[in-house]
C-alpha cells in the first residue's frame, strides 16, 4: 500500500535531443524500464524530466508541474541519479544530508564507510552509495540512469532486490535505463525502447 | 627639491637598452624581441598621448570633461577584463559583468576617497581624481578579470559535479559554491599579497614617484597606505559583485546550469 503522498509523474509532448513528442504516464511505484542504444537520447530524457536541459513540453509530479516550481524544488522530489556519481567533498558522509545514511547493510556497507575517503571508492562502491545519498534525500520520483552497471551479478541482484522493494514501499514512480533484457524482465513493470525519434512499447521479458 | 628634468637624449638612452635587450633574445632564439618592441613603441606612443590628454585636462580641470576622461577609462578596462579570460560569458555579459562591477567598486570607492578622506577644492581637482582612478581601475581590473576567468574555467570542468548536485535537489547557490568561493578567494589574493610584501619586498610605484617628486617620506608613506586600503576595497567588493553576478547568470530561471552561455576560447 503506497503512502498517500505517493504521486504519478506524468509527461506530454515532451522533446529532449533526438526524441520528440514523448507521453509518459508512470503510476506510483511503477517502474518503466527504458532502453536504446547509446547516443540515442536516454540520458537527454532522463535529463530533461528532471529539469536540467531547456526542453518542450510538460512534465507533472501529482499536482506539482515542473515550470511552475522553482528548478531545486522539482529536482528535490524527482532525483536523477546520473550513470557517473560525482563526489564533492572528502568523506562519504559529509553528501549525506545530516551525515546519516539508511540502509547502509541492505548494500553491504558497514556503519564506517560514512567515514570512508571518497578518493578511495571504487566504481561500484560509488554506484551503491550514489542510490544510497539519494534515497536520503528523501525524493518522491526516480531517474535512475544504468544504477547497476558497475556491479557483479550478486551485488546487482542485491540491488535490485532492496531498491524495487523501496520503490514499492515509498510508491515512487520510476524510470530505471537498462541494458539488460534479464534486468528488464526482473524489475520492470512496463518496457519502452528508445527508436529513432519516438518510444515504442517493448515486451519486458 | 626640484624634480630633475629628463631630456629626450635621456630616454633615448633608456630606450637604446631595450634595443640592446631585443637584440639578445633574437640571438638567443626567444622569439619574444618584436613583441618587446612593439610593446615598448607602445608605451612610448601611450604614455606620451595621455600626458598631452592630462596637460589639456589640467588646465581645463572642468567636470564634464573629467567624467569623460573617467568613462573612457572604464571601458578600456572593461575590455581589458573581457580580453584577459579564457572562456567567457556569451552576448556582451562578460565586458558588462566585468564593466559594472569596476564601476560600482572603482568609481565609487575613488569619490569616497576624494571627498571624505584626501578632500582636495574643489573634489574632482583631476591632479587626485585622473591618477587615484587609474590606479583604482587597474587593480580592480585584474581582481575581476581573475575572479571570472577562474569562475568560467571551474565551471567548464566541474559541469558533471554541478549537476549532480543540482539532481539531489541543492539550490544553485550550494551546487556552484565551492567553485565560487575559490573564484573570489583568487581575485582577491594578489591585492592581499601586495598588502602583506608592501615595503618590505616592493616599494610601492607611487610612494616612489612621491618621493622622486620631493615629498616628505612619511607624507608618501601614508599616501601610500590609504591607497593600498582603498585599491584592497575596491577589488574585493568588485571582485564579488562580479563573481556573484556571473555565477548567477550562469544558471537560468529554473536553476538549471547553462553552458551554453560561455563562449569556447579562441
Amino acid at each position: 500500500m503506497p503512502p498517500p503522498d505517493a504521486a504519478a509523474l506524468t509527461a506530454r509532448d515532451l522533446c529532449a535531443g533526438a526524441l520528440t513528442d514523448v507521453s509518459l504516464d508512470i503510476p506510483p511505484g511503477h517502474i518503466l524500464a527504458l532502453s536504446g542504444p547509446s547516443g540515442s537520447g536516454k540520458s537527454r530524457l532522463l535529463r530533461a524530466l528532471a529539469n536540467l536541459d531547456p526542453h518542450a513540453g510538460r512534465v507533472s509530479l501529482g499536482d506539482i508541474t515542473q515550470d511552475r516550481v522553482r528548478g531545486h524544488i522539482w529536482r528535490r522530489a524527482v532525483m536523477m541519479v546520473p550513470a557517473d556519481s560525482q563526489w564533492w567533498a572528502d568523506t562519504v558522509g559529509a553528501h549525506f544530508p545530516d551525515g546519516a545514511a539508511d540502509d547502509l547493510a541492505a548494500l553491504g556497507f558497514g556503519p564506517e564507510t560514512l567515514d570512508w575517503q571518497v578518493g578511495r571508492l571504487s566504481s561500484g562502491e560509488k554506484q551503491r552509495l550514489a542510490l544510497l545519498r539519494t534515497i536520503a534525500h528523501r525524493p518522491r520520483a526516480l531517474l535512475l540512469d544504468e544504477p547497476t552497471a558497475n556491479l557483479d551479478p550478486d551485488t546487482t541482484a542485491r540491488v535490485e532486490a532492496w531498491l524495487t522493494e523501496r520503490i514499492k514501499h515509498h510508491g515512487w514512480p520510476v524510470i530505471w535505463v537498462a541494458h539488460d533484457p534479464a534486468q528488464i524482465k526482473r524489475v520492470a513493470d512496463t518496457h519502452l525502447r528508445i527508436a529513432g525519434h519516438r518510444l515504442e512499447t517493448a515486451p519486458c521479458s | 627639491m626640484q624634480l630633475i628634468d629628463l631630456a629626450w637624449w635621456q630616454l633615448a638612452l633608456g630606450a637604446a637598452l631595450v634595443l640592446a635587450l631585443a637584440g639578445c633574445t633574437l640571438l638567443a632564439r626567444l622569439d619574444v624581441g618584436k613583441t618587446m618592441l612593439i610593446a615598448a613603441l607602445r608605451t612610448v606612443v601611450q604614455l606620451s598621448l595621455i600626458g598631452l590628454v592630462l596637460e589639456a585636462l589640467f588646465s581645463v580641470a572642468a567636470l564634464p570633461w573629467i567624467a569623460l576622461m573617467a568613462l573612457v577609462m572604464l571601458l578600456m578596462a572593461g575590455r581589458e577584463v573581457t580580453a584577459r579570460q579564457k572562456r567567457r560569458l556569451t552576448g556582451g555579459w562578460a565586458f558588462g559583468i566585468g564593466t559594472l562591477s569596476m564601476f560600482i567598486s572603482a568609481f565609487s570607492v575613488t569619490v569616497l576617497t576624494l571627498v571624505a578622506i584626501i578632500g582636495p577644492e574643489p573634489w574632482y581637482t583631476p591632479q587626485y581624481a585622473i591618477p587615484l582612478l587609474g590606479m583604482m581601475l587597474g587593480n580592480t581590473m585584474t581582481g575581476i578579470a581573475i575572479g571570472l576567468d577562474r569562475l568560467t574555467d571551474a565551471v567548464w570542468r566541474q559541469r558533471a559535479l554541478i549537476e549532480n548536485r543540482l539532481m539531489l535537489g541543492h539550490r544553485w547557490q550550494a551546487a556552484i559554491g565551492e567553485a565560487r568561493r575559490d573564484a573570489m578567494r583568487s581575485g582577491m589574493i594578489p591585492i592581499i599579497n601586495g598588502m602583506a610584501a608592501a615595503g618590505i619586498v616592493s616599494l610601492p610605484g607611487m610612494m616612489t614617484g612621491q618621493i622622486l617628486a620631493g615629498a616628505p617620506p612619511t607624507l608618501a608613506v601614508k599616501y601610500q597606505i590609504l591607497i593600498m586600503f582603498t585599491i584592497t576595497v575596491g577589488t574585493g567588493f568588485g571582485t564579488l559583485a562580479a563573481v556573484l553576478t556571473a555565477s548567477r547568470r550562469l544558471f537560468d530561471e529554473h536553476e538549471r546550469l547553462r553552458l551554453d552561455r560561455i563562449a569556447p576560447p579562441k
